[in-house]
């Protein structure tokens, strides 16, 4: 099971409308998968610096966490949804801040970018977008999904999206066959992995391609000859949205299109409040084939 | 007619209403409002009666369909129209995966595309498919009929048994034991009648049709295959 949704706007004035959107589209696919859920955002950037997103228990006192990050330097911008703490960091200063949230066990960074907010948690989905306040969020696109857990456990780390990279995040309906070897053969490439998740490595894959130089159409492309088993992806970067099914469609996928933004759903019913449906054009995405929409 | 806003009625009383209905019901005309992609609409009617859906409807509609014509104003999920057994089931837009899978009888007729596995196991449905289908179409296609007046995709009739395959364009391969056969006049004369049901009046030559079906020798014994037992 699992169900993704995912939303990239076309019209800038439904900008502050994304979070209310994307909850409605995550809330009707509960039923797929109620263990847990997660959702990543691009909203605005900060010039100059980068949002980290952090995660650690809900009782956390992350004013005094920011209080010792800021090390006694200028004051850190933040915002703190339920169990995350968003974090704004001058770029100059990342590394450091970085080194002292590992020094302290019980935070995990769980993404970073220049506009992507990642959140996830165990529960129901609506509840879970609900505890973050997906509702009040605003930007150009997002992706979410609701997990019924088959390869690894029901956990927070567990939930999607998965992020491997800046500005990078990937959701998963389905399973892979080849992970564990492709996770070794990732690894002594350099990369590091924080779950024993066959979804992390998808994404793991797909954030060392476009280190190499890809484009998100080359990476998505070259993921049909190096991931085995079934999946959907629906990716986001920075500026971009993609949506990949493997070559025997293993798992559903629901797509529609209207001037005004680009839509996907695993089933149709994820997507039926978003603003002029009646007239979209609904398609399913065709099997192995890289859809793309990019903002520029 | 009765109209049916799935809206403000349940699914579940819409599908007990129409199950209720008796073979000499004088309502046999019904309209279904706003399915906004629900699952198992019109599901097991066994009525001689006209459902029509205005809008995309998920999973499985119309399954198990006896009699009836049931006809989506939109697209249908994956199942439409499965294991039917008679009646006449019409999708105006496109159909998802698994269409018409293990039906015994009646019509399925698909205006736009059907994408993977349609056909599945079709048991004596027949399917008119008027775009494209999907890769593993008839995938062991028992009997019937399934036209596709575009392309097939991959694997097409793959382990099929004696259904019979028309395709107008291309064929992306064929599937195990899956051959191209001759089309002879009484093929012509049943696909004729066949696109006659599906709406389509003397526009699509049945001579530019292709023909596919079992070479019988996955599913009969060889005895030259004796040593591999």
């Amino acid at each position: 099971m699992c169900g993704i949704v995912g939303l990239f706007l076309k019209d800038r004035a439904l900008e502050p409308e994304l979070g209310a959107l994307l909850a409605r589209m995550l809330g009707t696919l509960c039923d797929r998968g109620p263990d847990s859920a997660g959702f990543a955002v691009y909203g605005a950037a900060v010039p100059g610096s980068i949002k980290l997103t952090i995660r650690g228990p809900l009782t956390h006192d992350y004013a005094g966490v920011v209080h010792r990050l800021q090390a006694g330097g200028p004051a850190l911008s933040y915002a703190v949804r339920d169990t995350h703490l968003i974090l704004t960091v001058p770029a100059e200063r990342e590394t450091a801040v970085r080194r002292d949230i590992a020094a302290m066990p019980e935070l995990t960074v769980v993404g970073s970018g220049r506009r992507m907010e990642i959140f996830k948690e165990v529960g129901r989905p609506d509840r879970v977008a609900e505890r973050f306040g997906l509702d009040t969020m605003a930007g150009t696109h997002a992706v979410g999904h609701t997990r019924m857990a088959t390869e690894s456990a029901v956990t927070t780390d567990g939930a999607h999206p998965f992020s491997t990279g800046a500005d990078q995040c990937l959701v998963h309906n389905g399973s892979l066959s080849n992970h564990n070897a492709l996770r070794r053969e990732l690894i002594r490439k350099g990369l590091s992995f924080q779950t024993e998740n066959d979804t992390e490595v998808a994404a793991g894959y797909m954030s060392w391609r476009m280190q190499q130089g890809d484009s998100l159409e080359q990476t998505l492309n070259s993921s049909l000859g190096a991931l085995d088993g079934f999946y959907t992806f629906v990716v986001g970067t920075e500026s971009g949205f993609g949506v990949l099914r493997d070559p025997i469609a293993c798992k559903p996928a629901v797509m529609a299109e209207t001037d005004r933004w680009v839509a996907f759903g695993t089933e149709y019913r994820a997507l039926v409040d978003l603003p002029g449906i009646d007239a979209a054009h609904v398609w399913e995405p065709v099997p192995a084939k890289a859809y793309l929409w990019e903002r520029h | 007619m009765r109209t049916v806003d799935l809206s403000q009625t349940s699914l579940r009383k819409l599908n007990a209403a129409l199950h209720r209905l008796k073979p000499t019901t004088n309502e046999t005309h019904w309209r279904v409002l706003n399915p906004r992609g629900r699952h198992a609409i019109a599901v097991g009617v066994d009525a001689p009666i006209t459902v029509e859906i205005d809008g995309h409807v998920g999973y499985y509609c119309a399954g198990m369909n006896k009699e009836a014509t049931i006809v989506v104003n939109g697209n249908a999920g994956q199942g439409v129209a499965e294991n039917m057994m008679s009646g006449r089931v019409h999708v105006k837009g496109d159909a998802s995966q698994a269409a018409g899978a293990t039906g015994c009888g009646g019509l399925l007729v698909v205006e736009g595309n059907a994408s993977a596995r349609c056909g599945i196991s079709m048991k004596g449905i027949d399917i008119v498919v008027k775009g494209s289908v999907g890769h593993l179409s008839a995938f062991m296609a028992q009997a019937g009929n399934l036209v596709v007046l575009g392309d097939a995709g991959e694997a097409l009739g793959d382990s099929i048994y004696e259904a019979r395959l028309f395709v107008r364009g291309s064929v992306g391969s064929l599937g195990a034991d899956c051959i191209e056969k001759p089309i002879e006049d009484h093929h012509k004369a049943e696909l004729a009648r066949l696109l006659e049901a599906a709406g389509i009046n003397g526009t699509v030559d049945p001579g530019s049709f292709r023909r596919y079906g079992s070479a019988r020798k996955l599913y009969h014994f060889h005895f030259d295959n004796v040593g591999s037992y």
